[in-house]
C-alpha cells in the first residue's frame, strides 16, 4: 500500500508538469489544445531516441521540451495564421504527431532499460549520501515494511516541479504574461492595447507543449521506455488534475491556482492508484475512472452550492413565517 | 494629427445585402481637437471608428496619424497611437484580472512588453495617483478583480486606461450609452476633464445632441456614410439643437416624421 502510494506521488509530481502545461492553454489562454496527447509522446520519443543514441540524458530531456515547444507553436500558427478552429488545430497536430513519433522511435515501443537515464545518474550521485537509509529508517520505524527503492527521484522532482511553478507564476505576472492572460479574458481589449495576440497565442501554446513534452520525457525515463500510445487520454487526465485541484484548493490568485494544479495532479494519481487496489477493477478501467472523477469533481461543488442555497431559502422562509405568526 | 483621405467601405459587395457604409470620407483633425460625431443609426459612425483603429480595412483610402501612413498597419500596431473606449463597459477591461493588472496592461500600450513584472511598487503608486483623479475610491481597491466593479466604475477605469498614456488619438464610441443617466453624466465630465488635461485629439460618437453641442471644439454630422455637416469654433458654440435639426433637414432636403428621433 505505502509503496504504491509512493509511486503515485512520484509519478504524480511529474504529471503535474504536464498539468501545468494544460492549465496554460485551457485556463490562461482559453485555448482547448489537444496537441498535448501527441506532444507528450513526442517528448518521450525524443528522449528515448536521444538516450539510446548516446546523447547525455540531461540534453535528451531538454530536447524533449524543445520538440514540444515547436509542436505547440505549430498548433498556434495553424490557429492564428491558418484561422483553423482551436480544437481542430490541436486534433490535426496530435494526429500528425502520431506518425512523427512513430518515425522518431522507429518502432511502437522504445526501451531504455539498458541505458543510463537522468534518474539513474541521479541515483548514483544520491546513493552515497545515505539519505535513503535515513528516510527508510523513519518509515520502518512507523511500522511500514516495504520500503521504496530510492527517494532521489521524488525529491528531485518536487524541486523541479516547484521550480517550474515559480517560473510560471513569475511569467504570468510579467508584462508579457499579463497580456497572455488577457487573451483568455478579453481578446478584443488586449488587442486595442497594442498586444500582438497572434504571437502571444503561438508562444503560449508553445510553452504549454514544452512543459507537456518535458513531462513526457521524464515519465519515459521513470518507466524506462517510450510508447507511441502513452499519450492516450492525457488531455482528460490533465483536465482532471486541474479540476480536482481547483475544487479542493481554489483559484484566488495565480500562485494559488498553479499550486492547486500540481496538488490536483498528485491527488489524481493517488485516486487512480487507490481505485486499482479494488479487486474487481482492472488497468483498462482507468479511463472510465478518470472520466468519473472529472464528472464528480465538476458536479459536486455545484450540487453542494445548490443544496446550501436551498437550505438558506428554506430557513429564510421559515424565519419569515415565524415572524408573520408573531404579528397575527 | 489624424487625416482620412478618400475612405470608402462597402460591406457584402456584390450581394443583395450590399451596403455602402462609408462613402469617400475626407476628414482632418488638428492636434488637440475634440470632435463630437452625431448621426442616425447606420450612418457609419462606428465603421469610421473601426477604420481609424484598424479593426476594419477600407476598400480604398489612406489613414495618416501624425503624418504617418498607417492604413496597412494591423490593429494591434496602430493601437500604440490610439486609445479607445467601447460602448459596452465589459469590452474595455479584463474581468478576471485585478485593477492594477488592467492598468499595467494599459500602461504598456505605447511601450514594448518585456519579461519584467507588470505591477511594481513604483507603478502601484502611479496607478493609485491616477485612480484618485476619478474620485470613485478605486485607488483603495487596486487588488480587486475588475469583474466586481459596476458598469460605471468599469467604464471610468476603461477611460483612464485609454487616456493616461496620452495617446495621439482617442476614440470614444457611445461610451456613455450603456450607463444610467447619473453614471453617464459622471463619465461625460471625466471625459471632458481628461481630454482637456492631456490635450488629446479626440473623436467622440454620441446620440445625445446636447452632449455633442456642449462638449468639444468641433462637431460633425454623418448620414449614409458621408459627413454632411462640419462646424467648429464660435459657430459651434452658437449652435442649438433646433438649428442642428434644421441643418439636417436642409442638407438632406427631406422631411422625416420626427428628426429628433432619427438623430438621437
Ligand atoms: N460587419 C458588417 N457587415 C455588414 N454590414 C455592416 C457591418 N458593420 C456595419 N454594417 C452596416 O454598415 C452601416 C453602418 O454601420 P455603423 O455601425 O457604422 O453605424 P453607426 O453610425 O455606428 O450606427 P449606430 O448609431 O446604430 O451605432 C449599417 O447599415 C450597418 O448595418
Ligand atoms: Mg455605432
Amino acid at each position: 500500500m505505502f509503496i504504491s502510494m509512493f509511486g503515485a506521488v512520484e509519478s504524480g509530481i511529474i504529471y503535474a508538469i504536464m498539468a501545468l502545461g494544460v492549465y496554460l492553454t485551457f485556463r490562461v489562454l482559453d485555448f482547448p489544445d489537444l496537441t498535448v496527447e501527441g506532444s507528450f509522446v513526442t517528448g518521450a520519443a525524443v528522449t528515448a531516441f536521444s538516450i539510446v543514441n548516446g546523447i547525455p540524458p540531461f540534453v535528451a530531456t531538454v530536447l524533449a521540451a524543445v520538440a514540444g515547444f515547436i509542436a505547440g507553436c505549430l498548433t498556434g500558427i495553424l490557429h492564428t495564421k491558418g484561422k483553423i478552429n482551436a480544437l481542430l488545430a490541436g486534433i490535426l497536430m496530435m494526429t500528425a504527431l502520431y506518425s512523427i513519433n512513430l518515425r522518431v522511435m522507429g518502432q511502437p515501443t522504445l526501451s531504455m532499460l539498458n541505458e543510463t537515464t537522468l534518474f539513474d545518474q541521479l541515483e548514483s550521485v544520491w546513493a552515497p549520501l545515505g539519505i535513503d537509509s535515513l528516510f527508510n529508517g523513519m518509515i520502518s520505524f512507523l511500522g511500514i515494511e516495504q520500503i521504496p527503492r530510492t527517494w532521489a527521484i521524488l525529491i528531485l522532482m518536487i524541486f523541479v516541479t516547484i521550480g517550474i511553478k515559480l517560473l510560471t507564476d513569475f511569467y504570468l505576472k510579467t508584462e508579457i504574461g499579463l497580456a497572455l492572460r488577457a487573451i483568455g479574458d478579453n481578446k478584443k481589449m488586449i488587442r486595442s492595447l497594442s498586444a500582438n495576440t497572434d504571437s502571444l497565442i503561438i508562444t503560449g501554446v508553445g510553452i504549454s507543449n514544452a512543459l507537456v513534452a518535458l513531462a513526457g520525457g521524464l515519465i519515459a525515463q521513470l518507466g524506462g521506455f517510450a510508447d507511441v500510445n502513452m499519450g492516450l487520454g492525457l488531455i482528460v487526465i490533465g483536465l482532471a488534475s486541474i479540476i480536482i485541484g481547483e475544487a479542493l484548493f481554489g483559484t484566488k490568485s495565480i500562485v494559488r491556482a498553479t499550486l492547486a494544479v500540481i496538488l490536483g495532479a498528485v491527488i489524481y494519481r493517488m485516486i487512480v492508484t487507490l481505485a486499482l487496489e479494488v479487486d474487481f477493477l482492472e488497468a483498462g478501467d482507468m479511463k472510465l475512472i478518470t472520466a468519473v472523477i472529472v464528472v464528480v469533481a465538476l458536479v459536486t461543488p455545484k450540487v453542494i452550492q445548490t443544496r446550501r442555497e436551498k437550505k438558506r431559502r428554506i430557513q429564510k422562509r421559515a424565519q419569515l413565517r415565524a415572524g408573520g405568526d408573531g404579528h397575527a | 494629427m489624424l487625416k482620412l483621405n478618400h475612405i470608402s467601405v462597402t460591406f457584402n459587395e456584390g450581394t443583395p445585402d450590399e451596403k455602402r457604409a462609408l462613402n469617400d470620407i475626407q476628414l482632418e483633425l488638428n492636434k488637440g481637437e475634440f470632435v463630437t460625431v452625431i448621426g442616425s443609426n447606420g450612418a457609419g459612425k462606428s465603421t469610421l471608428m473601426n477604420i481609424i483603429s484598424g479593426a476594419l480595412l477600407p476598400d480604398v483610402g489612406d489613414v495618416f496619424i501624425g503624418g504617418k501612413q498607417v492604413v496597412h498597419f494591423p490593429e494591434y500596431k496602430r493601437s500604440t497611437y490610439i486609445g479607445r473606449v467601447f460602448q459596452d463597459p465589459m469590452a474595455g477591461t479584463a474581468p478576471s484580472m485585478t485593477i492594477e493588472e488592467n492598468l499595467s496592461m494599459a500602461y504598456s500600450r505605447d511601450k514594448k512588453r518585456k519579461l519584467r513584472l507588470g505591477v511594481t511598487k513604483q507603478r502601484k503608486e502611479l496607478f493609485r495617483d491616477y485612480l484618485t483623479t476619478l474620485n470613485l475610491g478605486l485607488e483603495d481597491r487596486l487588488n480587486a478583480k475588475v469583474g466586481l466593479l459596476s458598469g460605471g466604475e468599469r467604464q471610468a477605469l476603461s477611460l483612464l486606461m485609454s487616456t493616461f498614456t496620452e495617446p495621439n488619438i482617442l476614440l470614444l464610441d457611445e461610451h456613455t450609452a450603456a450607463l444610467d443617466p447619473s453614471r453617464a453624466e459622471l463619465i461625460t465630465s471625466l471625459t471632458d476633464k481628461v481630454v482637456r488635461e492631456f490635450g488629446l485629439t479626440t473623436l467622440m460618437v454620441t446620440h445625445n445632441m446636447q452632449q455633442a453641442l456642449d462638449l468639444g471644439s468641433r462637431l460633425i454630422m454623418m448620414d449614409k456614410g458621408q459627413i454632411i455637416f462640419d462646424v467648429n469654433g464660435e459657430e459651434k458654440q452658437k449652435l442649438a439643437i433646433e438649428a442642428l435639426l434644421h441643418e439636417f433637414r436642409r442638407i438632406r432636403g427631406m422631411q422625416f416624421g420626427d428628426d429628433r428621433a432619427v438623430l438621437s
